[in-house]
């Protein structure tokens, strides 16, 4: 993140200090050429980044409802739509946009947990087939659940004939299902950010008669709190937009995710409903956008050192 | 959206190293010491919650194997015992603390991740699917129970609607009066005891109620599917009521003969044979719609390749599978790179908030992204069509090469801001020096991208590139929610579609609308997913080395 903040603090001293003096005099093509074209790419990327969210906006904020109605962009301002949005009782969009918390929440803080020990023990701890162990998690992300649908459908439905609290239908069971994949991409990233925190602070604490339990709540997870925010929160807003295995597993309306439902509202009539589906999808993509945008440096730091380790 | 390339984030593992061996070599002599001794003593807190937690596993276990006893899943008892004895040693022995960490996320990965992937590869060998999900037993007494005819000229019955425990029981007033009773589960018996109306009709039973009309009316369609067996035996047929007042018998359409195993329709004489691919045909080759599961070998694969409605389009999907996820990450990495170079200037105005504004459509959720833009493609009403082309007609999502530039488009879209943020980290951590002297040296500013920054760039972001392309190999969401892989090739019967992705394909093949859910064909692609997916990634591994931080 280094790299970023001296960047905008070098942007702020060049664009309020020594420019208005030089670039006044310069004539327009060589303004354009050295700097105007970049703002014309800025502006172009931005109008094509940014339309389709101010389409959705419009449209969500727009009861007129349909498809057709939805093209005049901020031509009406009502909240017609959201009241739709909470009062159609064969669609419950409060209980997915609960579920889906739910569902997020619990799934991301044990992917979080599990990873984590995984990590202290990767990290830590030497024994047999530890290596092996590492290349392994690294090749089986490569296939990610969803391949695996159809298996995955089939062996909860079993599971349903035994105890049907886990099965089928069942948010348990689907939660179950995603913490399958909570080693895989995360022990990965914890334990690289775990090899970062010394070993003698583990040695001293051992001598002073901590015990490993107490090592790894009371030192080791204390000191590596960002990733463990970052990994969960990434694991919450990829578990928000998943679909396959959620739609395959939550069959009835009242227990799905926001996923699943607003997909229903659209599947079979894509213009009826466009109106109310535009106004679930802004309160839907809400918190995740603010949650990304909130995590960004983050996430761009971890993507970044990823692109120049090399 | 791909976000999955996280992974490559560990990037402190070399100054860790010098640490690990330290620790490593101290362990190594440790064993000198008296080992066992030393040991922390477990802190009594410590000690009664392990004791807690392992009792609420083992309590749930014990539930578990009970229920997987009572319903007699014998394979499903035997492993689920020795994963329990499994977890007990592990975490009451003393020592092997790795495993103690290990060990529950290793459980969830074994069975959700690795198991299904097992399972997946078995039911590829299956003809395991709607019409063919159980035995051959089931399947007889099926069809014994679907293929039914009212019996001609037979007798009405009086019937009333009983109910008890939620379960729906039927009693009968034969012509001679005499009481019957049953339900679906229990078949035909004698019901000397009950009470009856003034017409002679059976109408009430101790410890049971009867339905009222509004009630019968209420429950109708689960009364509908009340069929009482006239005995053991499903041949002799069953009793149904259609109101909820009169019942007639019904007889199978279709005799079953155990000795030839083979079924006689009692009307036109037609034999049914099993005919060795799970399920009963007649000599024409007509399958009865019941049949059982059975292993088919390679059928499902042979049948991906040969079969002429599958094999055109399966292959027009592996075409565009490719073609999806190489132009998708080419398209993105080009456009992120561009913007990169484009905004690399540190006295550039504005810059921030172009950076913020750009990366919103990675921020906003992918399944959503395609659901949005598919309104705006949409040919008969979408925006695109009717505000900015003032009424056109072109079909953005149904016209096969249009729908496909669409996908590009929609993907690129979600696709830019990762590599834009990718590429920039790349290009700040080159050194400004290299840059300086190729200018000293009189080469161009093309020159020097091309030759210089370029080659440096790719290194670090090739694996990148790679976990992007895995990505997009299975990218379901952009698909689905915006052309459902459509539009249908014209030369199939199948929902097949011209951007159809292989993930999409064995979406809709297994759960899909319209068509029967056929699971084996699923699986069947899904496991050539899984070989190409390897395949890629051993040989990407081997490319760029990824290997190298573990060893």
């Amino acid at each position: 993140m280094s790299v970023r903040t001296l960047a905008s603090s070098k942007e702020k001293t060049f664009d309020g200090g020594p420019s208005p003096l030089a670039p006044k005099r310069r004539p327009f093509g060589v303004w354009f050429k050295d700097k105007g074209w970049r703002h014309v790419v800025g502006v172009v990327t931005t109008i094509f980044a940014v339309f389709p969210l101010l389409y959705v906006l419009s449209a969500a904020l727009d009861s007129n409802g349909t498809l057709v109605g939805s093209n005049g962009l901020f031509s009406r301002f009502d909240t017609g739509n959201f009241v739709a949005l909470f009062s159609d009782p064969t669609r419950p969009f409060g209980r997915w946009f609960v579920n889906t918390l739910v569902v997020g929440t619990v799934t991301s803080a044990a992917t979080v947990f599990l990873g984590a020990m995984a990590a202290y023990a990767f990290s830590r701890m030497r024994f047999k087939g530890r290596r092996m162990g590492l290349l392994t998690l690294l090749l089986l992300q490569m296939f990610p659940q969803l391949l695996a649908v159809v298996a995955i459908f089939l062996l909860l439905s079993g599971i349903s004939q035994v105890i049907p609290a886990l099965g089928l239908g069942s948010q348990l069971g689907l939660i179950m299902v995603y913490l399958g994949g909570a080693l895989g991409v995360n022990t990965y990233l914890m334990y690289g950010f775990f090899n970062t925190v010394p070993q003698s602070l583990d040695e001293a604490a051992k001598i002073d008669g901590a015990s490993h339990v107490q090592i790894f709540f009371g030192i080791i997870l204390r000191l590596v709190t960002p990733i463990l925010a970052v990994v969960g929160l990434l694991a919450f807003i990829g578990i928000s937009s998943e679909f396959v295995i959620a739609s395959v597993v939550l069959t009835d309306p009242d227990s799905q995710t926001l996923a699943v439902g607003l997909y229903s509202y659209v599947a079979q009539q894509r213009s009826e409903n466009w109106g109310v589906f535009a106004a679930g999808a802004v309160i839907a993509a809400i918190p995740v956008m603010a949650l990304f945008l909130f995590l960004q440096k983050y996430i761009v730091s971890g993507l970044t050192a990823g692109s120049v380790k090399g | 959206m791909p976000k999955p390339d996280l992974r490559e984030l560990p990037s402190s593992q070399g100054q860790a190293a010098p640490a690990e061996a330290v620790s490593s070599a101290r362990r190594q002599a440790k064993p000198a010491r008296p080992a066992k001794p030393a040991r922390h003593p477990d802190s009594l807190k410590g000690t009664i919650l392990k004791v807690v937690l392992l009792g609420l596993v083992d309590a749930f276990a014990v539930y578990v194997l009970m229920m997987l006893f009572l319903s007699q899943s014998w394979a499903a008892l035997a492993v689920s015992s020795l994963v329990v004895l499994a977890i007990n040693w592990i975490y009451l022995r003393k020592g092997g603390l790795p495993a103690k960490y290990l060990a529950p996320g290793v459980l969830f990965l074994l069975v959700f991740q690795v198991l299904v992937v097992v399972f997946s590869g078995y039911i590829a060998f299956t003809n395991y699917g709607d019409g063919h999900n159980s035995t051959k037993d089931d399947a007889i007494s099926a069809i014994q129970l679907t293929a039914q005819k009212r019996v001609p000229d037979s007798p009405a019955y009086k019937a009333s609607v009983l109910t008890k425990d939620n379960e729906f029981y039927l009693l009968f007033t034969d012509p001679a009066g005499k009481a019957q009773f049953g339900s679906s589960e229990d078949p035909l018996a004698e019901a000397p005891d009950a009470g009856k109306d003034s017409t002679g009709k059976a109408n009430s039973l101790p410890g049971y109620q009867t339905l009222k009309f509004q009630e019968i009316v209420a429950n109708q369609q689960e009364i509908l599917k009340v069929t009482v067996p006239v005995s053991e035996d499903p041949a002799d047929g069953t009793l149904r009521t259609a109101d909820g007042s009169t019942a007639y018998q019904f007889k199978p359409a279709l005799n079953y003969d155990a000795a030839t195993d083979t079924f006689v329709d009692t009307e036109t004489g037609t034999e049914y044979r099993d005919n060795g691919k799970g399920a009963f045909a007649d000599a024409n080759g007509e399958t009865l719609a019941t049949g059982w599961k059975i292993d088919v070998g390679m059928d499902n694969f042979v049948r991906a390749f040969t079969d002429p409605s599958l094999r055109g389009p399966l292959l027009g999907v592996i075409l565009w599978t490719f073609t999806f996820s190489i132009a998708s990450v080419a398209l993105t990495f080009v456009m992120g790179l561009f913007l990169a170079m484009t905004f690399n200037r540190e006295d550039l105005r504005g810059k921030k908030a172009y950076r913020i504004l750009m990366i919103l459509p990675y921020a906003f959720p992918a399944f959503l992204s395609g659901l949005v833009w598919s309104g705006i493609l949409n040919p008969e009403f979408g925006w695109l069509n009717q505000t900015l082309l003032g009424g056109a007609n072109i079909g953005w999502l149904t016209d096969p090469v249009l729908a496909k530039i669409s996908v590009l488009v929609v993907n690129v879209w979600l696709g830019f801001p990762y590599m834009f943020l990718v590429c920039t980290g790349a290009l700040q951590s080159l050194p400004s020096e290299i840059d300086e002297a190729a200018r000293m040296d009189g080469a161009s500013a093309w020159r020097v991208f091309r030759s210089i920054k370029l080659p440096l760039l790719l290194v670090s972001v090739a694996p990148l590139l790679i976990s992007s392309f895995a990505f997009n190999f299975n990218n379901f969401n952009v698909i689905y929610m915006l052309t459902g892989g459509g539009p249908r090739f014209a030369d199939t019967d199948r929902d097949i579609g011209a951007t159809d992705i292989l993930i999409t394909l064995v979406y809709k093949v297994a759960f899909g609308q319209g068509t029967g859910r056929d699971y084996g064909l699923a699986s069947a692609l899904a496991i050539i997913i899984f070989i190409i997916v390897a395949t890629i990634s051993a040989i990407s591994f081997k490319q760029t080395k990824a290997l190298e931080d573990v060893n």
